[in-house]
């Protein structure tokens, strides 16, 4: 971290593995990144390159097996979440982390009411009383905008809608006043004028909470509009990071070039077709001693086959991991 | 909720009468005949006379609503009489068994304990027993215990009654000789030997009919148990720091017991049946029992009327699995 603030939550080689029938599959591999306070850290990648399993495994939130975090360290509070114990483990989440999940239509219990379902967290981590809990919960659904708040409490979850229930899942995330908000991919269930009010709503509670933020998504245009720094993933390893800024405007690794250009324009020439990345993210059944993007990369040479490269420190806090120098156009020394 | 109760109960009443109808018509056209079993000596002259005094001389369209009448009308007029003293019955004709002679809903009154006792005490016992095995077996799914339910299921699934009871007989009352092989029906409960003698007379029944419902409930919660818990609500309240306890036995639990509140709802008359062969392996002069006995003999007052009660049972069962259904889901409302 070029920045002195110290993290408050620092990941270090992180490895999650899950057994299957067919062997192992890699899912998550030697991931590094570190979140500071206050902090939106955007994580982006295609469907299947490891990001909320990630996140998941941050938390133990994986079942086990098939899940298996195999190693690495998880830093948050001076503790090391993958070696506390379960109690410990459960205070830290809902009460100092919190999670936003991707489908509003079945992260809620259908069978309880919003207010118990938003209360349960307030009793067990705040040691709240019923009333106190009530009165909090009525606040939080206030503060995500919900109208008619103290009537909403005894609402079911199937007397919501999609976009109301995305607002209920967060005022359960922040109920405690969590450290850390992870978002996996909170607005891709969602149709696009809700994205638009979900999204404009989290920049409003960061702004009041100061809390820090991780955003999983696969859609870059979110990333670019709300994000301090961007982590990009592939093959269950961080391939790029950097500033925002400085990912749309000098991307280094051939993946995240690939991305943007996915992005559609509205300007400019009508372009025949949208852009694609041909072929298939991989699965992993074994560590990666290669590339994880070569067959898919358009500048891949011979050393991508047989050694999988680090992350190379670009400066400015912005890493990539690819043997190839996109600003030399040369390959990187050995 | 009270609204859709009355009106199903309202709509539950041509049901019934449907039913009676049928179970009518089907004694009327099943061969049999009450005086079969008559002394042969009796000429035939005479047994014409007793046939034409039970009632049989007159066509199914006079006698079917008699006996709707005696049923819906007389006797709640006996009941209500013979719990407050009054006389509305007015010495009516009640509804009378070919073979004794007595009134069916007394005979039924007197065995009803019996069968409540036994059959109840089953069926608690058995759900009891399943619903924490299904459960233990979902959470654990493929371990050790999760393995010996699913054998043991399978052995409560395809072992009939009637062969698990005789192999309890002959294992505990003849090998052993620890329990009575014939329920005793005139013991009475007074102090704590006589009850520890109705608790030992009693397990070998309750065991075998409970052995069914267990077999069967706790596949169900199993199932129902492992549905739920993969769903994302489950991950949720994980994420919320909840402990595993509340987890799987207040988010899990609530959701996986809408179905299975079906199942032991509508197997409560099940059970019933089952019980008719159960009672007469153990010998326990319960309904069961009664009901093989009226049939053998062409009874068709008391074979009517308990199989109709029955039928009542299972329209009851239905309307409370219903019920029970709209308290346990809220996204069920029925008015």
């Amino acid at each position: 971290m070029p920045d002195g603030a110290l993290p408050v939550l620092d990941v270090q080689n992180l490895k999650t593995v899950f057994q299957t029938r067919s062997g192992e599959v890699h899912a998550v591999n030697d991931v590094s990144f570190s979140l500071r306070p206050g902090e939106l850290l955007g994580v982006v990648g295609e469907s299947g390159s490891g990001k909320s399993v990630t996140m998941m495994s941050l938390l133990g939130l994986l079942p086990t097996p098939p899940a298996d975090v195999r190693g690495g360290t998880v830093m948050f509070d001076d503790k090391d979440l993958l070696n506390v114990n379960a109690k410990t483990l459960r205070d830290v989440r809902g009460g100092k982390i919190g999670f936003v999940f991707q489908d509003p239509m079945t992260s809620l219990n259908p069978v309880y009411n919003v207010g118990m379902q938003i209360m349960e967290p307030l009793r067990k981590h705040m040691g709240m009383n019923k009333k106190q809990a009530a009165a909090r919960a009525q606040e939080l659904l206030e503060l995500v905008g919900i109208p008619d708040a103290k009537r909403r409490l005894a609402d079911y979850p199937h007397q919501f809608s999609g976009g109301m229930r995305q607002r209920v899942m967060i005022a359960i995330a922040l109920a405690c006043d969590p450290q850390v908000l992870i978002a996996d991919e909170p607005t891709t269930a969602l149709d696009v004028t809700i994205q638009a009010q979900i999204l404009e709503l989290m920049k409003d509670l960061r702004a009041k909470l100061g809390m820090a933020v991780i955003w999983i998504t696969h859609d870059l245009g979110v990333i670019a509009g709300i994000a301090d720094r961007v982590m990009v993933m592939y093959g269950g390893q961080v391939v790029e990071h950097a500033p925002v800024d400085v990912l749309f405007s000098d991307p280094q690794h051939p993946y995240t070039r690939a991305l943007l250009k996915t992005i559609p324009t509205i300007t400019g020439e009508r372009a025949a077709r949208l852009t694609v990345i041909e072929g298939q993210p991989p699965i992993m059944k074994d560590a990666p001693a290669s590339c994880a993007f070569r067959d898919r990369c358009d500048v891949a040479f011979n050393r991508c086959a047989v050694e999988n490269p680090p992350r190379y420190d670009l400066g400015a806090g912005h890493d990539a991991a690819c043997f190839y120098d996109a600003r030399t156009g040369e390959p990187r020394d050995a | 909720m009270l609204i859709y109760t009355i009106r199903r109960l309202l709509i539950s009443i041509p049901t019934l009468l449907f039913i009676a109808f049928v179970i009518f018509m089907l004694l009327e056209l099943a061969p049999g005949d009450p005086m079969a079993q008559m002394p042969l000596t009796i000429p035939p002259e005479v047994k014409e006379k007793m046939r034409l005094a039970l009632g049989l001389g007159e066509p199914w369209y006079v006698r079917f609503p008699l006996w709707l009448k005696q049923f819906f009308i007389v006797e709640p007029q006996y009941w209500i009489d013979g719990t407050f003293g009054t006389n509305f019955a007015d010495g009516a004709q009640r509804i009378i068994s070919f073979q004794s002679r007595s009134p069916v809903f007394e005979t039924i009154a007197q065995r009803m304990p019996q069968t409540l006792w036994v059959v109840g005490m089953s069926y608690v016992v058995g759900v009891l027993i399943a619903l924490p095995i299904g459960i233990i077996s979902a959470y654990r799914q493929y371990s050790v215990f999760d393995q010996a339910g699913t054998f043991v299921s399978m052995i409560g699934f395809s072992v009939p009654p009637f062969f698990s009871g005789v192999l309890l007989i002959v294992i505990f009352s003849v090998q052993l000789k620890w329990l009575p092989s014939i329920y005793d029906t005139t013991h009475v409960v007074g102090d704590w030997d006589s009850f520890l003698f109705q608790l030992r007379q009693m397990i070998m029944p309750v065991m075998v009919l409970a052995l069914q419902t267990t077999a069967q409930v706790s596949r169900y919660m199993r199932a129902s148990m492992l549905d739920n818990l993969g769903q994302d609500y489950v991950r949720t309240a994980r994420a919320k720091g909840m402990s595993e306890s509340t987890v799987v036995l207040k988010h899990v639990l609530r959701n996986s017991m809408i179905p299975v509140v079906t199942v032991i709802a509508l197997g409560i008359p099940s059970i019933f049946g089952g019980a008719i062969i159960t009672e007469q392996i153990f010998k326990v002069n319960g309904l069961g029992q009664l009901l093989i006995i009226a049939l053998q003999g062409s009874d068709i007052p008391m074979v009517m009327t308990i199989t109709f009660l029955l039928a009542v049972l299972i329209v009851m069962m239905n309307l409370i699995a219903d019920v029970l259904y709209g308290i346990l889901d809220p996204r069920i409302r029925y008015d």
